[in-house]
């Protein structure tokens, strides 16, 4: 397994990840594959009376979206902890893509890790999640 | 505002079933085509078991057990004022489709921000498989915006 390892360094970054459009028959889908039946996300009328002007995005699925861009550039059993901020709301129509670059190489618990700062932003540049991630090399 | 007495306030123990079909329908709506997450052929050639449960799906059981839901509303906290602010990840070992596995979680942190205009809520979970193991673990933190 070592010689995928050859190339990577400090400030490289990950393939991109793009999305399609946000839509609501995305988030209902959401809803139910998840379990996250807070009808925020799926109910314009309940939105509306929350003061929202229409329904958004769960968290969530964004982050959802961060896990495949993530074991799409490693097997997620070499996925070992991420954690990310949700800093804006994703809306309906976003077009959300997910990045990530290297910004650190060490050694823990007897292998080599990368560790990774990963984000969505959508179509004007706006990042909506940030966080990172480590994801061993070994 | 919310009492901080609920600062180390410990959740039953919630038992979460692994379906195979739970997790296609998951992939599905992430748009995840990876057949090690759809396929159950490719996750064994993997070397999985079965399925894997993907990356952020364990979140799942705090929502199907209403256990997540059902602790706000008995702190007062209403449905349409929370936001997601924080959201994290450990993982152990693998679970599976086929898996049963027992999900806690503990209240470790409540604080506010803005004059008490945001409060943040920081639960813990733990995940534990049928070995008694110690699966993954994850964070959670809801924002309420008063």
């Amino acid at each position: 397994m070592a010689e995928q390892n050859v190339n990577i360094a400090v400030g490289d970054t990950l393939p991109e990840l793009t999305l399609p459009p946000v839509t609501r028959t995305t988030l209902a889908l959401f809803a139910g594959a998840s379990g996250d039946h807070n009808p925020i996300h799926i109910d314009i009328d309940f939105a509306r009376k929350a003061g929202m002007p229409d329904v958004f995005a769960h968290g969530m699925l964004s982050m959802a979206w961060l896990g495949r861009f993530l074991t799409g550039w490693r097997p997620q059993s070499q996925l070992r902890n991420w954690s990310v901020r949700f800093l804006g709301i994703t809306h309906l129509g976003d077009r959300m893509t997910c990045s990530g670059r290297v910004v650190e190489l060490f050694e823990e618990g007897g292998e080599q890790r990368a560790k990774l700062e990963i984000q969505t932003s959508n179509q004007n540049g706006e990042v909506k999640i940030a966080g990172d991630a480590v994801v061993s090399l070994s | 505002m919310i009492d901080k007495k609920w600062i180390g306030y410990t959740g039953p123990e919630v038992t979460f079933d692994i379906e195979r079909g739970r997790l296609k329908f998951f992939a599905q709506a992430i748009g995840e085509t990876n057949p090690v997450y759809v396929d159950r052929e490719a996750a064994q050639a993997a070397g999985y078991r079965d399925l894997p449960v993907p990356p952020t799906f364990l979140l799942a059981a705090d929502f199907d057990s209403d256990e997540l839901f059902s602790t706000l509303a008995k702190m007062g906290v209403p449905l349409g004022k929370i936001l997601h602010g924080e959201q994290g990840y450990t993982y152990h070992l693998p679970v599976c489709a086929g898996e049963t596995v027992v999900v806690q979680s503990k209240i470790s942190d409540i604080y506010d921000k803005k004059g008490g205009a945001l409060v943040f809520i920081v639960r813990d979970s733990t995940v534990t498989n049928a070995a008694g193991e110690l699966a993954a673990e994850f964070r959670s933190v809801i924002v309420v915006r008063n």
